[in-house]
């Protein structure tokens, strides 16, 4: 199959770094954000949320509320009750998963500090938020369950009811499957002649953050009742809706009007939307909730939260035998719409861009009273990810060689793709030794190699570490039949339709839904390449189910890969439609027409037509063939018969200050193969922006509790979000296999960066210390745990974050309310 | 109630507020100025940077009352005759932005960095922006589009009143 077929090779819009269309509304501020919505009448609503992680609620006390000036209604979870219908989870990853009810507003429990009680409706959203100051709410407490490992051994349960804190068990065994050798056996081997590692990694709880603060308007006084939310998901979201509220799914209009980021973090039906859509309808009038950000990073998703145990069996020589993986996974409070399907997305990746004889993969999800955890930009294949790079440089510590050569001696060679490994996926194509080289080249690798030889020869203060990453993801979610078996609730296609307008505009409709990607402009590249018609002609409407009525949205790096080829097809089916009314325009026969740059021509002669001629004579309708129907639009679902699996080396150069354990970023090289590109501009931003968002794990972000549950980094003060100042400028490039289960050839790049960025950073630092005799370092990898790892005095596997917030100003800084006296005084 | 009166973006208004009236809210809700918008509740992420009296601010930071008398400049009255200024070019051009949620917010702190150091390094760019947070972008584009201001359009840029 070749790579892209019939394109014009040489006005190809395909691989042109077209500036994008989205940006001049967003440069200029003519943005539609849902917060930006303002209707007749519109109320606002102000959430009152439970202080305490895990408590009985006992009464709710709201007059002095209702007695407000410009309050409408107070509402507690007793006067919604089953009508507001459930947050569901789509994905129960057994089909024995305790998963629990999940009301959108608690009725008489509250399972984690954050969960909503009552909500305040008025006219302003001051005067809503004044108000629920006022709700008064006693509640018993509850012992909570916060630690994830004690909470996989019940001794608190998170929700009593249940009678257990572990949701599911999920296992992968490459022996049970036939896919693979017992694990037990290789271990045993290895054990007797060979190496055995044994490591246990946190991969700690983050936020996704996106910077656009989670919206929902709704108006209930039309036909169809419509939301605007600030989605990922508007198709799922309209569905769910229909199914969890009883409303007829041909009554609710659901819009993702312009979305500020999402990184999997508004990839959910949330409380919040499923309350706004109750009260509006009951109160008949629109209704507006806009969160705040400290609400957002207490109530949104959070994502990672596992423990990761390895058992890693290999040769003498450093030939990795098999691995064993037995993963805790947090889910939180409740089981988010994927939930168990998060850390389950990491299975048949740990084995990575290897060759083993044998795999097993242990998965259990456990419910705690923290807030729920979700997909957050990689969804599971992150955390696989970090776990075997990191024992790939455990491995070559251990047998005493550059962790790049015991890659090479387990990768997959690029001459046996496909291949199918030992989790059972089958790898479409790749070339790690070209990425590879290429990044040795770029990054300086032997000179950088022998700067550390020398600084440690010196014993400098500064000592240099360098980190390497070789990472595959699985992009393109997903097969349905795959789903399917996997008990996912949906399919994974998507769909698109194309209207030939008469005046030669091209309307293309996607059930992508695009909050930051670029859609418009990369999805118009392919349309204009493929009906040959101008790039400033294609118009791409998303994100509103009246228009596009039939999608899946956004989410795992599936826009393009299923998305983009939805709309290859579509494109496909509009040509077909066109040929016979072009030839009977052209007084030809059908087999003597060909399509080329966006004309019909007569084989042999210069006559011929424009796709755009025809739709304009389909419009008329005054003369097409008999017995067909006047029109060229066409629609179209694609299935994916496969994932893609990009892939990629990464390589970062860390300087580390012994003295003080501080970290700087000194050099980061990435060449990613992605597949076919359609917009480098559009690729290049995606990965530096994924490469921050892994780098913030490795080494600055965390959502940290304390022991009553509460969230103490739970603004932006305390969430350290990387800036500008904090990072640096990144050198990629690319190599190229294009994809063989696309005609694109495309393979998705949304997540690569993050994927791939954690571990290499993370590798960088302990190699830059490994000297001292540290082989490994919590992250986020703070200054903090550096020194104290290189002081011999923790900053390994389990060192736990202080649990309380940084004290925010000083009592005897400039500008502090003092209090009444004046003075400085301690509190 | 306070009765304030100001230019915003050109056009004089005035308007009854109360007291706790953050800027931001006065340009949203009672201008309908939903270009610059609302990122946080702690100053930490700028998305709402305007320019008051020609400097820039964090709006959340600034009540409506404050500005009376003021001039308020947001990023819609940035361009001027239908031409964009020459940052909001730069940032489209060097693809720096991509949701384009912090992008108000970090062009109007751009042209303001750059109205004090019209040819700055990368550091100080890094450091000139600090006070704003991005999530999609990495900063690596922002840089390079306010790099590529500073080497397109230092007339403009320089030309700003101090």
């Amino acid at each position: 199959m070749t790579a892209v077929q019939d394109a014009p090779a040489a006005e190809s819009e395909i691989g042109k770094d077209r500036r994008r269309k989205e940006d001049q509304r967003l440069i200029t501020g003519r943005t539609r954000w849902t917060d930006n919505i303002a209707l007749p009448g519109m109320l606002h609503l102000a959430m009152v949320r439970s202080p305490h992680a895990h408590a009985k609620v006992l009464s709710i006390e709201t007059a002095a509320a209702n007695a407000m000036t410009n309050v409408v209604d107070v509402l507690t979870g007793a006067d919604l009750g089953e009508a507001q219908g459930v947050n569901a989870n789509a994905w129960p990853i057994t089909t024995d998963q305790v998963t629990p009810n999940h009301l959108p507003m608690a009725i008489d429990r509250v399972a984690f500090a954050g969960e909503i009680v009552a909500v305040v409706v008025a006219r302003t959203a001051a005067e809503a938020r004044d108000a629920a100051e006022l709700v008064d709410v006693e509640y018993e407490e509850l012992p909570a369950a916060l630690d994830l490992k004690e909470a996989a051994a019940d001794t608190v349960l998170a929700h009593p009811d249940l009678g257990t804190n572990k949701s599911a068990f999920w296992q992968l065994d490459s022996a049970g499957q036939g896919s693979g050798r017992a694990i037990d056996e290789v271990l045993e081997e290895a054990r007797r002649d060979g190496i055995v590692i044994e490591r246990e990694y946190r991969q700690q709880r983050l936020i996704p953050a996106f910077m656009e603060p989670r919206s929902t308007v709704v108006d209930p006084t039309g036909e169809q009742i419509t939301m605007w939310s600030a989605t990922q998901i508007p198709h799922i979201t309209r569905f769910l809706l229909a199914a969890t509220t009883g409303v007829p799914e041909s009554k609710i209009r659901v819009i993702a009007p312009d979305v500020g980021g999402g990184f999997g973090g508004k990839l959910q039906t949330t409380p919040e939307e499923w309350i706004t859509w109750f009260v509006a309808r009951r109160i008949g009038k629109p209704c507006k909730y806009t969160e705040t950000r400290s609400e957002s990073l207490v109530s949104a998703h959070h994502g990672r939260d596992q423990w990761q145990k390895l058992t890693l069996a290999a040769t003498k020589e450093g030939r990795v035998t098999g691995l064993k993986v037995d993963l805790l996974a947090d889910l939180g409070a409740y089981v988010g719409i994927v939930g168990g399907g998060v850390p389950v997305l990491g299975a048949w990746m740990f084995n990575a861009i290897y060759k083993w004889d044998a795999y097993q993969f242990n998965c259990t999800t456990v419910l705690t009273n923290k807030t729920w955890v979700d997909a957050y930009r990689g969804a599971g294949r992150p955390e696989a990810t970090y776990a075997i790079e990191r024992m790939m440089d455990e491995l070559a510590a251990e047998v005493g060689k550059d962790p790049l050569e015991v890659r090479e001696m387990n990768w997959i060679k690029h001459e046996e793709f496909p291949f199918t490994t030992v989790a059972g996926m089958t790898y479409d194509s790749g070339n790690y030794e070209a990425a590879t080289a290429k990044a040795k080249q770029m990054f300086g690798y032997d000179e950088l190699r022998a700067e550390q030889e020398q600084r440690r020869a010196n014993n400098d203060t500064v000592q240099l570490g360098i980190g390497i990453s070789t990472f595959t993801e699985m992009c393109g979610l997903a097969p349905s039949r795959v789903l399917g078996q996997l008990n996912y609730g949906a399919g994974g296609w998507e769909h698109a339709s194309i209207r030939m307008l008469p005046t030669g505009k091209v309307e293309v409709i996607t059930g992508a839904s695009a909050h930051g990607q670029g859609h418009e402009t990369a999805f118009s590249q392919i349309v204009a390449d493929r009906l040959g018609v101008p790039f400033e002609d294609v118009e791409i409407l998303h994100g509103d189910t009246q228009v596009s009525h039939k999608g899946l949205d956004t989410y795992g790096s599936r826009s393009l890969v299923v998305g983009g080829e939805a709309l290859v097809l579509a494109a496909d089916k509009v040509i077909e439609k066109a040929r016979p009314i072009a030839a009977h325009l052209l007084e030809a026969s059908v087999d003597d027409l060909e399509f080329a740059n966006g004309r019909f021509s007569v084989r042999g002669t210069d006559q011929g037509t424009s796709i755009t001629e025809v739709a304009l004579a389909t419009f008329a309708s005054h003369n097409y063939p008999e017995g067909m129907e006047p029109g060229i639009d066409a629609e179209s679902t694609y299935d994916p018969v496969n994932f893609s699996f990009p892939h990629g080396t990464h390589l970062c150069a860390v300087e580390v200050d012994t003295e003080t354990g501080g970290l700087k970023l000194r050099k980061y090289v990435c060449v990613d193969d992605i597949g076919n590109i359609i917009n480098p501009l559009i690729v290049a931003g995606q990965v530096h922006g994924g490469l921050v968002q892994g780098i913030a794990q490795a080494l600055w972000e965390e959502a940290v509790y304390d022991d009553a549950g509460t969230l103490v980094s739970g603004s932006f003060v305390d969430y350290l979000l990387p800036t500008a100042a904090d990072t640096i400028s990144f050198e990629i490039d690319h190599t190229t296999s294009p994809s063989t289960t696309n005609t694109l050839g495309t393979k998705g790049v949304g997540e690569a960066g993050t994927i791939a960025s954690t571990p290499a950073v993370v590798n960088a630092v302990v190699d830059a210390v490994r000297h001292l005799g540290i082989n490994d370092i919590t992250m986020p990898c703070t200054p903090e745990r550096v020194w104290r790892a290189i002081n011999h005095s923790g900053g390994g596997g389990a060192d736990p974050t202080e649990e309380s917030a940084m004290p925010h100003f000083s009592p005897d800084g400039p500008n502090q309310d003092h209090g009444e006296t004046g003075e400085g005084e301690d509190l | 109630m306070t009765r304030i009166n100001l230019t915003v973006d050109g056009e004089k208004v005035a308007d009854d507020v109360e007291a706790r009236m953050l800027l931001v809210q006065y340009l949203r809700e009672k201008l309908g100025k939903t270009g610059t918008v609302i990122g946080c509740d702690t100053s930490n992420c700028g998305a709402c940077t305007v320019h008051l009296n020609g400097q820039s601010v964090k709006s959340c930071n600034v009540l409506a009352v404050q500005a009376d008398g003021a001039e308020v400049t947001t990023i819609e009255g940035l361009a001027t005759d239908g031409q964009l200024h020459p940052v909001q070019e730069a940032f489209r051009e060097c693809h720096g932005l991509q949701c384009g949620f912090c992008t108000p917010g970090m062009i109007m702190q751009s042209v303001d960095l750059l109205k004090e150091n019209p040819h700055p390094s990368e550091e100080e760019i890094r450091l000139g922006l600090e006070g704003n947070l991005c999530r999609c972008t990495g900063y690596h584009n922002i840089v390079k589009a306010v790099q590529y201001a500073a080497e397109h359009s230092s007339g403009a840029v320089e030309g700003a009143p101090a």
